[in-house]
């Protein structure tokens, strides 16, 4: 194992950390936030020795770097990064235990937004800026930005491709043009051209532009952290509404928006993944809107907090703008349902991703189908183009794991003795990243009740949902660390 | 630039190699997946399945914004169909056949009009050349000339006893008693440029430039034999034998081939009546021993198995064979090779990788490419021939006052026809031709070699 490159990769990861670090260090020394000024330099300090350390040690690195590599990389990088980046939230002294700082970090990097703070609006600015920012950087990817940013002899390295597989969601993920540096750079320049776009959209409806930044960040990551106790409540219909159609646009594959900008209409307008992704919506809502009934004074209200809340968890977001645990159970149970969907593969969203949902679907159709006739010969297509069996395999293995996955950890935290739907609800929001559950972690609730053996499986839990779940399972794998 | 590479075998496989390393947008069509899947694992490159001489394939490869189309599947009409079908789609593209078959070489120069090509490439034919060259100058591992001929990179090996064992560079003029200059040594694998006060050592090989009159000069200095090949044995009936042959059939030189099976045999002795055909199996002992390898001038293996060649020429050494020559077509040298006695080793893939380069790179660059380029030392060096313009930097200021990138070389300067080997005091002016070797970054312009 090259174990010497992984250190360097990490050393600099860990600087670009440290960089980002550094807007929310000067937003904490213009509001004059002494101990939040503090938190940021001690974990822009720990975080530059750490990485300058890293680079020192493994200099002379040798060349091998492959698939192994990438995915122990990809892991190890995210879990250094989460420990770095709670830093200042324990040094700050606004979280005051470390594994309370830790999981609030996670859920920032994963995109999760699950929190474990009883309320946020006591935070300084800093803090509260630092928690959306990890929520924009953790949705594209840090590894594709620093792709993105490398020099051309570092992305001339065959390991590329394979630390991008590792930390972009999908079954399969490809290139848009052949160069994997060029591929990053056009990701990130759509997804900071639309968070700018949602950002001027809020200022339009009167927030403040300290909230829209933080709220689009927030948006365009499909996080969930808010800036208000409670989340997008208070807003106006226009803001919520906003923020409805973001969300919505986050969680839709960045393939498409880069096919739009070719011309290629037709390709986007015919995709099936975007077809399935916007009838679920469309469908929800309409099953809610019934089901909610008198629930809200006007149908327009209900409409909107029913388009809200659908979007936000089936995008995996996570902001409310109602108690939705005071909902009807059918419309509660449709939620849960659209949690383990999740949103489009090749978007920053969450969950299980609806292009697996259409693999596993038709995949188990032709199996039904060879029941019945045994000698037909079928092949799965997607969007007209026939699916190579490995990566149907690829989808059936994901989906056994992320059900033992989800099974394990929901024994796991079941020892704290909380409600059955507490904690069903609070594996599926932390494994599909998505935030807010149910009861007792609701939308208007905490994680912080949670104890630190379940915390901790908790965090396991956001990492392995964010990453796919491969990256995170190899470093429990014997076979990962040991020689070849 | 935007390049499509129709074919992954093996000039496919190591053109995404070299090529994929520089700033170019390489992407690749093949029909089979699992090739695709391992190159686009291994390199940085797009990869499109499908027949490339479909034009819905082309498309999907962005054959419509494409400058370069390299057709090199297995079958030449495909290539010229692919290139056929990708100009009626963008008729400003360059593209490039691969074209084998020993029936089409007549008619290459018309098929190039016809087919609208801009360059067809025949590694066997190339391979073929190559051999001759190697037999005209028998004691050189490989020789690339340059300068039109007046100037010549050889490679060396320094055999256990030769005169060169533990010579340090700068003594080297006195051991040889003629000019010649040292750009590259490649020790157990890995390739350096040396300094004054490098030391050879036996095992070593050597790249070394000069003119031609001190080449024939540095074989006699060292005591190695340099009588021309009368009598050949080529093993092997294949098209880069056959090429081979009729090269030869002028020269004077007997050539027999030992080809196993019995009609291809039948098709050579009808296509080359002035060899002597053989039937037999090249691998066993007894049919050499017949053919008389103890004797033959020159042994070149060229069957179609890199394994089977790799034998008969190790069998070759051991009788003592003084020049022998060894095809390999599927492996990459990887220096492990260097500890067997093989001789001179011909790798038809690489020579056609080279030729397309050189290539690309005048077309990226217009002006100011390179003339020429081969690379050297299993692909870890790079010779580079240059001519020197108005816009080169530093002309007439001599080489010890400049400031040349560490693993850079200046190996040849030729002024109006004479050849000199660079010293600290040598300098180039417009109009001389500029031979550059370098083991570390690729040199696309003279003026890359300053820092």
């Amino acid at each position: 194992m090259n174990y010497k490159m992984m250190g360097r990769f990490m050393g600099r990861i860990l600087l670009v950390e440290a960089a980002f670090m550094l807007p929310a260090l000067l937003i904490g020394a213009y509001c004059k936030e002494d101990d939040a000024v503090k938190g940021f330099i001690l974990g822009v300090g720990v975080t530059v020795l750490l990485a300058v350390g890293l680079l020192q040690l493994c200099r002379g690195a040798g060349k091998g770097f492959h698939a192994k590599e990438g995915l122990v990389c990809v892991g190890l990088s995210w879990i250094f990064m989460s420990l770095l980046g709670s830093l200042p939230f324990y040094f700050s002294g606004e979280i005051p235990r470390f594994i309370d700082a830790l999981f609030e970090t996670v859920s920032g990097f994963t995109t999760t937004g699950a929190s474990i703070l009883p309320e946020v609006e006591s935070l300084s600015k800093s803090i509260l800026y630092w928690r959306s920012f990890t929520h924009w950087v953790g949705g594209m990817g840090v590894l594709v930005f620093l792709l993105a940013v490398a020099s051309t002899a570092d992305s001339k390295q065959g390991f590329t491709m394979h630390l991008l597989r590792a930390e972009s969601p999908g079954p399969n993920v490809g290139k848009l043009v052949p160069k994997m540096k060029t591929t990053a750079r056009i990701l990130y320049m759509l997804y900071i051209v639309l968070t700018l776009l949602d950002v001027v959209f809020l200022l339009l409806g009167g927030m403040s532009p300290f909230e829209s930044v933080c709220t689009a960040l927030g948006t365009a990551g499909t996080g969930g952290f808010g800036v208000r106790n409670d989340s997008i409540a208070s807003y106006s219909p226009y803001l919520q509404n906003v923020c409805t159609v973001f969300m919505f646009l986050f969680g839709v594959n960045f393939t498409c928006y880069y096919l739009l900008i070719l011309k290629k209409f037709y390709n986007v307008f015919k995709d099936e993944e975007l077809r399935l992704y916007f009838g679920m919506v469309l469908g929800s809502i309409a099953l809610i809107v019934w089901n909610l009934k008198g629930y809200y004074s006007t149908l327009g209200e209900t409409v909107r907090h029913a388009a809200f809340q659908v979007v936000s968890v089936v995008t995996t977001t996570g902001f409310a703008t109602t108690d939705f645990d005071l909902w009807p159970n059918f419309s509660k149970t449709i939620l849960l349902c659209l949690m383990v969907v999740g949103a489009c593969a090749g978007s920053t969203g969450g969950g299980f991703k609806c292009i697996r949902i259409l693999l596993v679907m038709k995949n188990l159709r032709r199996n039904v189908q060879k029941v019945l006739h045994p000698q037909k010969v079928q092949v799965v297509r997607i969007n007209g183009q026939p699916v190579a069996e490995k990566i149907l395999d690829n989808t059936n293995a994901y989906l056994a794991a992320y059900t033992f996955i989800f099974l394990f950890s929901f024994i796991l935290i079941s020892i704290d003795n909380f409600s059955v739907t507490t904690n069903f609800s609070a594996v599926m929001a932390c494994f599909n990243n998505i935030g807010p559950g149910l009861e007792a972690v609701g939308p208007t609730c905490n994680f912080g009740a949670y104890s630190i053996f379940s915390k901790i499986v908790l965090i396991v839990d956001m990492l392995a949902g964010r990453l796919e779940i491969f990256p995170i399972l190899i470093l429990f794998s014997r076979s990962a660390w040991k020689h070849r | 630039m935007k390049i499509i590479i129709a074919g992954d075998g093996k000039v496919g496989a190591t053109l995404v190699r070299q090529l994929s390393a520089e700033e170019y947008d390489l992407t690749l069509v093949d029909v089979n997946p699992n090739r695709l899947d391992s190159s686009s694992e291994r390199f940085d490159i797009m990869a499109v399945q499908g027949n490339c001489a479909s034009m819905e394939v082309l498309k999907e490869a962005g054959g419509e914004t494409a400058d370069l189309l390299i057709a090199a599947t297995s079958a030449d009409e495909v290539n010229l169909l692919c290139c056929l079908t990708a100009h009626g789609l963008n008729p400003r593209l360059h593209t490039i056949a691969r074209i084998r078959n020993p029936e089409y070489t007549g008619q290459i120069y018309k098929m190039r009009q016809a087919f609208a090509l801009s360059m067809t490439v025949n590694p066997e034919r190339q391979a073929a050349v190559e051999v001759e060259r190697l037999l005209k100058y028998p004691g050189f591992l490989k020789r690339e000339t340059f300068a039109k001929g007046r100037m010549e990179l050889v490679e060396l090996k320094v055999m256990p006893g030769s005169r060169l064992c533990n010579v340090t560079l700068n003594d080297l003029d006195s051991v040889v008693k003629c000019q010649i200059l040292v750009c590259v040594v490649v020790r157990e694998g890995k390739a350096v440029t040396p300094d004054g006060n490098f030391v050879l050592r036996e095992g070593d090989h050597i790249f070394v430039t000069a003119s031609i009159e001190n080449l024939t000069k540095l074989l006699k200095n060292l005591g190695i034999i340099t009588h021309k090949a009368k009598r050949i044995i080529i093993c092997g009936g294949g098209r880069v034998s056959i090429y081979l042959a009729k090269l030869l059939q002028k020269s004077g030189i007997t050539v027999q081939i030992i080809e196993k099976d019995r009609d291809k045999c039948e098709i050579l002795a009808a296509l080359l009546p002035s060899a002597c055909i053989v039937q037999g199996d090249a691998s066993d002992e007894q049919v050499l021993e017949s053919e008389g390898i103890s004797t033959c001038d020159a042994l070149i293996t060229m069957t179609g198995l890199d394994e089977l060649n790799m034998i008969i020429s190790l069998y070759g050494s051991k009788c003592k064979v003084p020049q022998i020559i060894t095809k390999l077509g599927r492996t990459n040298s990887n220096g492990i090779l260097d500890s067997l006695d093989l001789g001179s080793i011909i790798s038809p893939k690489e020579l056609c990788c080279n030729t397309i380069v050189r290539y690309v790179r005048a077309v990226e660059n217009q002006s100011g490419a390179a003339l020429a380029v081969h690379s050297i030392a299993d692909g870890q060096a790079e010779a580079a021939e240059f001519v020197v313009d108005e816009s080169t930097m530093h002309c007439n200021e001599p080489l010890k006052n400049l400031r040349i990138k560490a693993n850079v070389r200046v190996a040849g300067i030729l002024r109006s026809q004479t050849p000199e080997l660079p010293n600290g005091d040598s300098y180039f002016s417009k109009g001389d031709t500029v031979i550059i070797v370098t083991s570390g970054q690729v040199i696309y312009q003279i003026n890359d070699i300053f820092e």
